[in-house]
């Protein structure tokens, strides 16, 4: 007796983390076939590459020659710290892939022949998410870095955001023309945060700027007007991506990952949403495009109705405001992932509160656990095909002048 | 009008490939009716399903094979911690990691999240699909 004719053994029989992305994200061609995704402008406005696999090429790019001195020390002599050096990279992170459940969240570790740097293979790594999805451009950030924003001294924090910055630049966007980035602010210090726009802003791939992660500085605070002046002078836009911490005073009850995580990344955005607007931010900067990326989208109604309510009842906290929160709201922009898909009566009212058509942009956050298919937004059985035209491309072509 | 389409039966290999609490993934037919399918053993029996998952389409049988995991209570309904259920085995899909019971194919939260059964039987030491 014989296997029959037709029969092939997938040689993958169980995915880890050696298994190559294109492998991984086979099933996302079945989505590209049966949406004719081939046929869209598809921009991922949030995804992720392994920037501490090339973490001592990065760390070369450190300007003072101390902290150099200290990333090389700490590099030689602690066992574990080749790839960490100087970060604050939180240990509750490795909780995410659910215990080997979901591999590509840990590692990447994939063959990439013929790569001689990280940054040579870092593209590499993109390029085969990009075309299994069908995304024709990626904006892609770092990972543990997006934690600076938390790093417990902000001048080192603001050290490796320079040097990840000028390795970015240099390194990886030469390489590949469909790689886009918002860079880093190092946003304890307003002043290195205006040195960051007037040094990236006009390099190729550089489309806007990130508040990263942080969650204890007022983004109202007026060392800040300055930095928002200069984006809005240039046209870039400021997003804002959350990033999760159990150590927050909410999250640090939380005894399991999934409560940390479901809590930490909305309550990050919601509170600089709430200062943004409540001190008239879009008032002051009318042309200023601000983007909330990686918090999903089930906030965003709560925080129109929540802040209207309170803004009619005490108007004179909020003098600058010739309107309601939730219209400033409505004018700005949002990421999609990781979108709250198991209501559909829900997800339907949230996308028509936010004006989704002209506000929402699709984004994958591949290669992250939660992370989501452009098939998500294009199976979305309330939209029009103008809909998910934009949201999957147009209105990232409009807001990055793609 | 109505078109029929009539089931294939494949012989995917020998019984002792797929091992108790194994697996067998295997691509059935060519071109757009290919079919690929995840044939799983536990407590002697073979189950299958297609290797799609209810949620975003992800290839759901070539995951994890892990227990349940529970959390014990003792009398006063206080915790004692995590243990796995050997008496129930679940295939997680490796995209998200949405768990199914491998007897079921069923979300054992949402039981209307399930993966595609597909029929499996074994005769004279061999594996049969029928897709």
């Amino acid at each position: 007796m014989t296997v029959d004719d037709g029969v092939r053994r997938l040689p993958t029989q169980e995915i880890t983390t050696h298994t190559d992305s294109r492998e991984i994200l086979a099933n996302a061609a079945r989505d590209t076939e049966r949406y004719g995704l081939d046929e869209y402008f598809i921009v991922d406005v949030d995804s992720h590459h392994v920037e501490l696999d090339s973490w001592p090429e990065i760390l070369e790019f450190l300007d003072s020659p101390v902290l150099k001195d200290t990333a090389h020390q700490m590099m030689k002599n602690w066992p574990q710290a080749s790839h960490l050096a100087l970060h604050n990279h939180p240990p509750g992170l490795t909780m995410q892939d659910v215990s080997g459940r979901i591999p590509h969240q840990a590692s990447l570790g994939e063959e990439t022949p013929d790569t001689g740097s990280g940054a040579e293979r870092d593209v590499t790594l993109v390029r085969r998410a990009m075309d299994a999805m069908s995304i024709d451009v990626q904006v892609v950030f770092p990972q543990p870095m997006l934690e600076t924003g938390l790093h417990p001294q902000p001048q080192v924090a603001s050290a490796l955001l320079q040097a990840y910055n000028r390795w970015f630049t240099s390194q990886i966007l030469p390489r590949e023309p469909r790689i886009r980035t918002m860079l880093g602010l190092p946003f304890e210090d307003p002043d290195a945060c205006l040195a960051t726009v007037e040094e990236f802003a006009d390099h190729p791939g550089v489309i806007g700027f990130l508040v990263t992660s942080q969650r204890h500085a007022g983004v109202h605070r007026n060392a800040y007007m300055p930095l928002y002046r200069m984006l809005e002078e240039r046209g870039l836009p400021i997003g804002f991506h959350a990033g999760p911490n159990q150590a927050d005073s909410m999250t640090s009850t939380m005894n399991r990952f999934l409560s940390a995580h479901a809590m930490s990344f909305v309550t990050c955005n919601m509170t600089h949403m709430t200062n943004w607007v409540i001190n008239g931010i879009p008032e002051r900067f009318p042309g200023l495009k601000t983007i909330w990326i990686e918090s999903g989208l089930a906030w965003v109604p709560f925080m129109m109705q929540r802040l209207d309510h309170e803004y009619y009842m005490r108007q004179s906290d909020a003098p600058l405001l010739t309107k309601p929160p939730s219209a400033y709201m409505r004018e700005m922009f949002y990421t999609s992932q990781p979108m709250e898909w198991t209501d559909d009566a829900l997800l339907e009212a949230t996308l028509r509160a936010i004006d989704a058509p002209n506000s929402l942009m699709y984004s994958s956050d591949w290669p992250h656990w939660d992370f989501d298919v452009p098939g998500r937004i294009a199976s979305l059985p309330f939209l029009d095909d103008h809909a998910k035209r934009n949201i999957l491309g147009e209105t990232a072509r409009k807001v990055f002048g793609l | 009008m109505t078109s029929t389409v009539t089931p294939r039966v494949f012989d995917v290999g020998a019984s002792d490939e797929v091992a108790e609490r194994g697996r067998l993934v295997v691509t059935l037919g060519e071109g757009p009716d290919a079919v690929t399918v995840g044939v799983f053993r536990f407590s002697g029996r073979l189950y299958a399903y297609e290797n799609v998952c209810a949620h975003q389409g992800g290839p759901a049988c070539q995951g994890r094979i892990v227990s349940r995991v529970r959390e014990r209570l003792d009398d006063g309904q206080r915790s004692l911690g995590l243990v796995f259920d050997d008496a129930e085995m679940h295939i997680v899909c490796p995209w998200h990691g949405f768990e199914y019971d491998v007897t079921t194919g069923r979300h054992p939260g949402r039981p209307d999240y399930a993966l595609r059964p597909v029929g499996v039987a074994e005769e004279g030491g061999r594996v049969r699909v029928t897709v």
